[in-house]
């Protein structure tokens, strides 16, 4: 039995999560297919037909489908499922709204956030925000798994997977999309960045924010924020790192000013180097840093900026 | 409008936890326990939503252990009206936790079920979405701000991008973000009020609901530890370190 990856999409491209999902989804079952479904989802179903490893993609084309509602989506994941022993998701904002309620569906327990593929049936998953792992082993014939794209290798591009048609389930008639607020920049995306630069409660206000943006752009690099800088709302939610946020590992992790709660340390410290600056050198942020520096970022940051421009 | 909100007792967020020594869980005896703080903002959204006439009555939920009454007594004294605990000292998994909302859903018929996106002990993000799945309603999650209306919910969501809004029919369920609200603490004389407002107690088996966890948890391991880093002096001793040690600039 083959493994079903569902895939996000802008209807351009499947999201550079999916090539992630794709090789996690390998390891569950070497045959591997992808839904995509949308309206006018043809370029994105080519992409996702681009990933090595697709054995086939599934296009779905309806009306419902355009802006992803779950009570559309899930449906047809339903309807789906039954031929595969695994539905895949990468667990982003996506998978973690559709997966669940194709779960519950479908009378199955859903494995969230795997990190690890053991065997078939068995998973690694983070709990209580990463302090503790847990090996568990699903008993469902169907078994629905999302996993965290930073802990799986993406699967490269050069396919040329077949793709089908197929029909689509129609509208639930439950829910509207009614507009997006995104999140506009030139920057790379967080959780693909391979330079993360991330600022926390220290900076003070959103002004002081443009400070970390200059640095950012020098490196390359995305930008990110603690939950404290969101909550105080120097940074949109889109920003935050964390448990409940996003989960970063790039190869490099500048957190500035952030003191390192439980929960942002939950969302980055699978970075490889883990750089720390902050006037407090008691703070926790600097037991998970390869690099800290104690001192007041005012000053620090733009020497910094300066320091890496002089390359 | 009944207004049902669910609230799960859980390690409280401020306790480093600590993996039992026999890897089959984490320790739990003589750790402090607290109602999981995405609940506590699903109860306060649940008051707001009282205090502005748009619901009638709220009853808050739990399922677990009979120490469960301590979290519903929580949710009372900030501002719930009655509780109901489907009392269980067995491993409740997401799944069979949105089933028995379900049964006490369709006893109690509220307009909305409000539920916290996610528990920090098991981090599944889950339950929100079964419920409504399970009930065929429809689903708000990460809710970042409601407007109740005409019998909709306009849900403005937190997604990967930043926002997006969403109209979605009651009857629904809305898993709550956390810039949703920030919710109140519950003062005295609300806490000695609460102690004499009813908490109903039923057992799974009398909601008909098979609780047995499809997920068998083999281990519970410490996760891997980050080898101790270094103190630099300066901003030149760290761009020196990034370049020619870690080689990541």
């Amino acid at each position: 039995m083959a493994v079903l990856v569902v895939a996000a999409h802008d209807g351009k491209t499947v999201r550079a999560n999916v090539a992630n999902a794709v090789a996690a989804a390998a390891q569950m079952d070497p045959e591997v297919h992808v839904l995509v479904a949308g309206s006018n989802a043809g370029e994105a179903a080519q992409s996702a037909a681009a990933i090595q490893g697709v054995a086939k993609v599934l296009q779905a084309e309806d009306a419902a489908y355009a802006n992803w509602l779950a009570e559309d989506i899930a449906p047809l994941v339903v309807k789906l499922a039954p031929g595969y022993s695994h539905v895949v998701m990468a667990a982003d904002s996506v998978g973690k709204n559709v997966a669940p309620r194709a779960a519950a569906l479908l009378d199955v327990a859903q494995v969230s956030e795997a990190i690890q593929v053991v065997s078939p049936d068995t998973f690694v998953r983070p709990i209580y925000a990463g302090n503790a792992m847990a090996t568990v082993q699903s008993t469902d014939k169907i078994k629905i798994v999302t996993v965290r794209p930073t802990n799986f290798k993406a699967a490269a591009g050069g396919g040329s997977a077949a793709i089908e048609q197929i029909a689509g389930t129609g509208s639930a008639g439950l829910s509207s999309f009614a507009g997006a607020e995104l999140s506009k920049s030139e920057r790379p995306e967080l959780t693909s960045a391979k330079i993360v630069v991330s600022g926390g409660r220290g900076l003070q206000s959103g002004e002081n924010f443009k400070m970390l943006e200059t640095l950012a752009d020098k490196l390359g690099a995305g930008l990110g924020a603690s939950r404290a800088a969101v909550d105080a709302g120097y940074v949109p939610n889109d920003y935050q790192v964390g448990q409940t946020g996003k989960v970063v590992a790039p190869d490099l992790y500048i957190a500035i000013g952030i003191s390192g709660a439980i929960q942002h340390l939950a969302g980055m410290k699978d970075s490889k180097t883990i750089v720390a600056i902050n006037k407090d050198e008691e703070a926790p942020i600097f037991q998970v840093a390869d690099y800290g520096l104690v001192g007041d970022l005012f000053q620090i940051v733009p020497e910094l900026t300066a320091a890496i421009e002089k390359k | 409008m009944k207004v049902l909100v669910a609230v799960k007792r859980v390690i409280d967020y401020n306790v480093k936890i600590r993996v039992k020594a026999d890897n089959t869980g984490v320790e739990t005896a003589n750790v402090k326990m607290s109602m999981n703080p995405f609940d506590e903002i699903a109860v306060e959204e649940a008051i707001r939503m009282k205090e502005k006439g748009a619901a009638t009555e709220i009853i808050a939920f739990s399922a677990g252990p009979a120490q469960c009454q301590e979290t519903i007594r929580t949710a009372l004294a900030m501002g719930a009206d009655r509780g109901v605990l489907v009392q269980t000292d067995a491993e409740l998994q997401p799944l069979a936790v949105a089933k028995l909302l379900k049964a006490v859903v369709d006893k109690e018929q509220p307009g909305l079920v409000i539920v916290g996106k996610q528990a920090i002990d098991d981090d599944s993000n889950q339950t929100g979405q079964m419920l409504a799945a399970l009930l065929g309603w429809s689903v708000g999650t990460f809710a970042n701000k409601l407007n109740v209306a005409d019998g909709t919910v306009e849900v403005k969501r937190e997604v990967d991008g930043g926002l997006e809004n969403i109209k979605i029919k009651m009857p629904a369920v809305i898993t709550t973000d956390l810039r949703l609200n920030e919710p109140r603490y519950a003062s005295l004389p609300n806490i000695m009020k609460a102690k004499k407002k009813p908490i109903e107690t039923l057992a799974p088996d009398a909601l008909g609901v098979d609780v047995a966890p499809r997920l068998k948890t083999l281990k519970v391991e410490e996760p891997p530890k980050r080898k101790s880093g270094i103190k630099v002096k300066t901003v030149a001793e760290l761009v020196e370190k990034l370049r020619n040690e870690a080689g990541v600039i």
